[in-house]
């Protein structure tokens, strides 16, 4: 089996909820190290681990922090909880199970980067997360891991967790950094970028939970040993999630770069019914969709790119033979034309101009002319818009109408034969 | 969708709403949180909901005036957000996940279970003030597909018959205790909206 674990051991069934559990395997053991380190210590690991964010992004880590300005104004970590990529389920995992983890990666990343607060957005519909992760934070203030001077170090902490309140859009680092501010979420143009100017104008960093919660392992590893453990830029391990039609749906965590056909086979345990691949969303439905010949990928942000897709969340969606890919098209529109903020012409007006060509298909009133008529509006949402949600319509979209052609040919003609 | 707002309830609401003192005591702690007021406004919202179940144009005044911010700063931040109900909601808002792994599960089988049992389409409300139904994007537990909420409680791998059954039990559970906090014209109302709406 390919897997590797060193995130994930929902198999040891210890109730990790509980801070006694936590600390009895180790928890917070890498505090002590990280004050060893000192915070250029500790990002001078990061750096060194190649760990890129989990958000979907993949922008270097260290990196990232190392843009902080260093000219005395107050800082801010904002960890990006806000888990709503369609077919993605891993954030949850460390939220609802092991959310230590994460708050072990905020204590020891705030102390990295100077940060006296620190704000956990969460979507507003995960109640479970937000209870779990709520209790964790008082049992850790209970216990003297956070607020003033945690555990004697003279190191001052206040963490908090801000609800969502139903947008997608909050996600995209700005947008979210706007909602923290209580303003509707709308992204922000770029640059100023966060580490400038974040949250009330602060200099910020915003980092995915699953980043957080890798950083007390890479200490404990060292960040080379753990860069070793991926493919070349592609440091470590990551949560990878399979869903949709297979037999064995999990999340899973193995080394980047493992192939993806591995995942969905040996993890997944293969198709349900033991149909063919139609298609596969390899990260959320904002990556281009991938054929059953390009399963063979290795999961990672560089291979992913190079067959014209994204790793995105690494949560795969498995769409199997037989599927009408025209009501699987018609999904994906509506939630970027629901999830627009509005503030975009092109993404405002083209994800519904999308949606009303897939309804439109859906119901037998297009023929094959329509299949253009999407590609031509993608490209008109594609690189003119302030935020990536245009384009995370418009590729998924376009990817369809490109590969799967003959297929939808086929459902269209379906429709047709059944209207007459 | 443009939820309406307005009317004879929000005059009649303006009249005597306030927040408990449990309420106030949150707000004063969530202000402490953020270096600027506004910070604390989704927070505020959320508690105002809980408060007083939705949050009608009187509630949203009413957070204005607690937090020293603009009428229109707050409702422009309300009506961003769909969690944030801008109309009286049932007492179980049932919300069926119908993004793409749930859906190649059988989403739709049980959209069309609960519109059968419930005898409303997605994004409407029964008139009893007992159900909202609606057809909602990924809830994010997709290796568990098919899934939904109702109000804060997660169901995965729901079929269509384990299904009916929970909406038969919240119908009679439903009859016992009547409709949701805030529900016009229902007599487990807060405060001014106890009267408003069916009038």
């Amino acid at each position: 089996m390919p897997e590797k674990r060193l995130l994930l051991r929902s198999h040891l069934g210890v109730d990790f909820t509980r801070l006694d559990n936590y600390l009895n395997h180790g928890g917070f053991a890498m505090w002590k190290r990280a004050l060893e380190l000192g915070p250029d210590g500790i990002t001078a690991e990061v750096k060194a681990s190649g760990l890129r964010g989990r958000g979907g992004a993949g922008f270097p880590t260290g990196t990232k922090w190392g843009f902080l300005p260093k000219d005395g104004r107050p800082r801010y970590l904002v960890v990006n909880a806000d888990e709503g990529e369609p077919g993605t389920f891993k954030d949850r995992y460390f939220l609802e199970e092991d959310p230590f983890r994460q708050l072990e990666g905020i204590l020891i990343s705030a102390y990295a980067i100077g940060a006296h607060i620190c704000y956990i957005y969460i979507r507003g519909e995960y109640w479970n997360s937000k209870a779990v992760t709520e209790d964790a934070v008082a049992q850790m203030y209970r216990a003297g891991w956070l607020g003033r001077n945690i555990q004697g170090s003279g190191f001052d902490l206040d963490v908090y967790v801000h609800s969502g309140a139903g947008a997608y859009i909050c996600g995209e680092e700005t947008a979210l950094i706007e909602s923290i501010e209580g303003k509707p979420g709308m992204p922000r143009l770029k640059p100023p970028f966060p580490a400038n100017y974040g949250v009330f104008g602060y200099p910020t960093i915003v980092n995915n939970t699953e980043t957080l919660a890798a950083v007390p392992v890479i200490l404990e590893m060292g960040g080379a040993a753990w860069c070793d453990l991926g493919s070349p830029k592609n440091g470590g391990t990551k949560l990878v999630g399979v869903s949709g039609h297979v037999k064995n749906p999990g999340l899973f965590e193995v080394p980047m770069g493992t192939p993806m056909r591995e995942i969905i086979y040996d993890l997944g345990g293969g198709i349900l019914d033991d149909k063919e691949i139609l298609a596969i969303i390899p990260g959320g439905s904002s990556c281009p969709f991938l054929t059953k010949d390009e399963i063979d990928v290795p999961m990672d942000f560089d291979g992913l790119k190079a067959v014209g897709s994204m790793l995105g969340t690494a949560c795969i969606t498995v769409i199997a033979e037989g599927t009408d890919l025209i009501g699987v098209m018609g999904r994906v529109a509506k939630f970027y034309q629901h999830e627009s903020c509005g503030q975009c012409t092109p993404c405002r007006q083209g994800t519904g101009w999308l949606h009303a060509i897939v309804q439109k298909l859906d119901a037998g009133a297009a023929g094959e002319e329509a299949i253009d008529l999407l590609v031509d509006a993608c490209n008109g949402i594609d690189g003119n818009t302030i935020c990536a949600h245009g384009e995370a319509a418009a590729w998924p979209i376009r990817s369809i109408c490109k590969k799967f052609r003959p297929q939808l040919e086929a459902a269209i003609r379906q429709r047709a034969a059944a209207a007459a | 969708m443009a939820p309406s707002i307005g009317g004879a309830m929000a005059e009649f609401c303006s009249d005597g709403l306030a927040f408990s003192p449990t309420a106030k005591a949150r707000v004063a702690e969530l202000l402490g949180r953020y270096p600027r007021k506004q910070g604390a406004l989704i927070p505020v919202l959320w508690l105002a909901q809980e408060e007083f179940g939705w949050l009608s144009p009187a509630v949203l005044d009413l957070v204005a005036a607690e937090l020293g911010l603009s009428k229109s700063a707050v409702l422009a931040t309300a009506m961003f957000y769909t969690m944030l109900y801008k109309q009286p909601h049932g007492r179980y808002h049932v919300q069926i996940c119908t993004n793409v792994s749930c859906y190649l599960l059988g989403a739709d089988d049980l959209v069309r279970v609960a519109v059968d049992a419930l005898g409303i389409q997605p994004g409407e409300t029964s008139e009893d003030g007992l159900f909202t139904l609606e057809a909602v994007q990924c809830l994010c537990a997709c290796e568990r597909a098919p899934t939904l909420q109702v109000n804060k409680k997660d169901y995965f791998r729901v079929t269509p018959a384990q299904f009916q059954q929970l909406l038969t039990q919240l119908q009679e559970e439903g009859l016992r205790l009547g409709p949701s906090v805030g529900w016009p014209g229902a007599d487990n109302c807060q405060g001014a909206l106890a009267e408003a709406g069916h009038a």
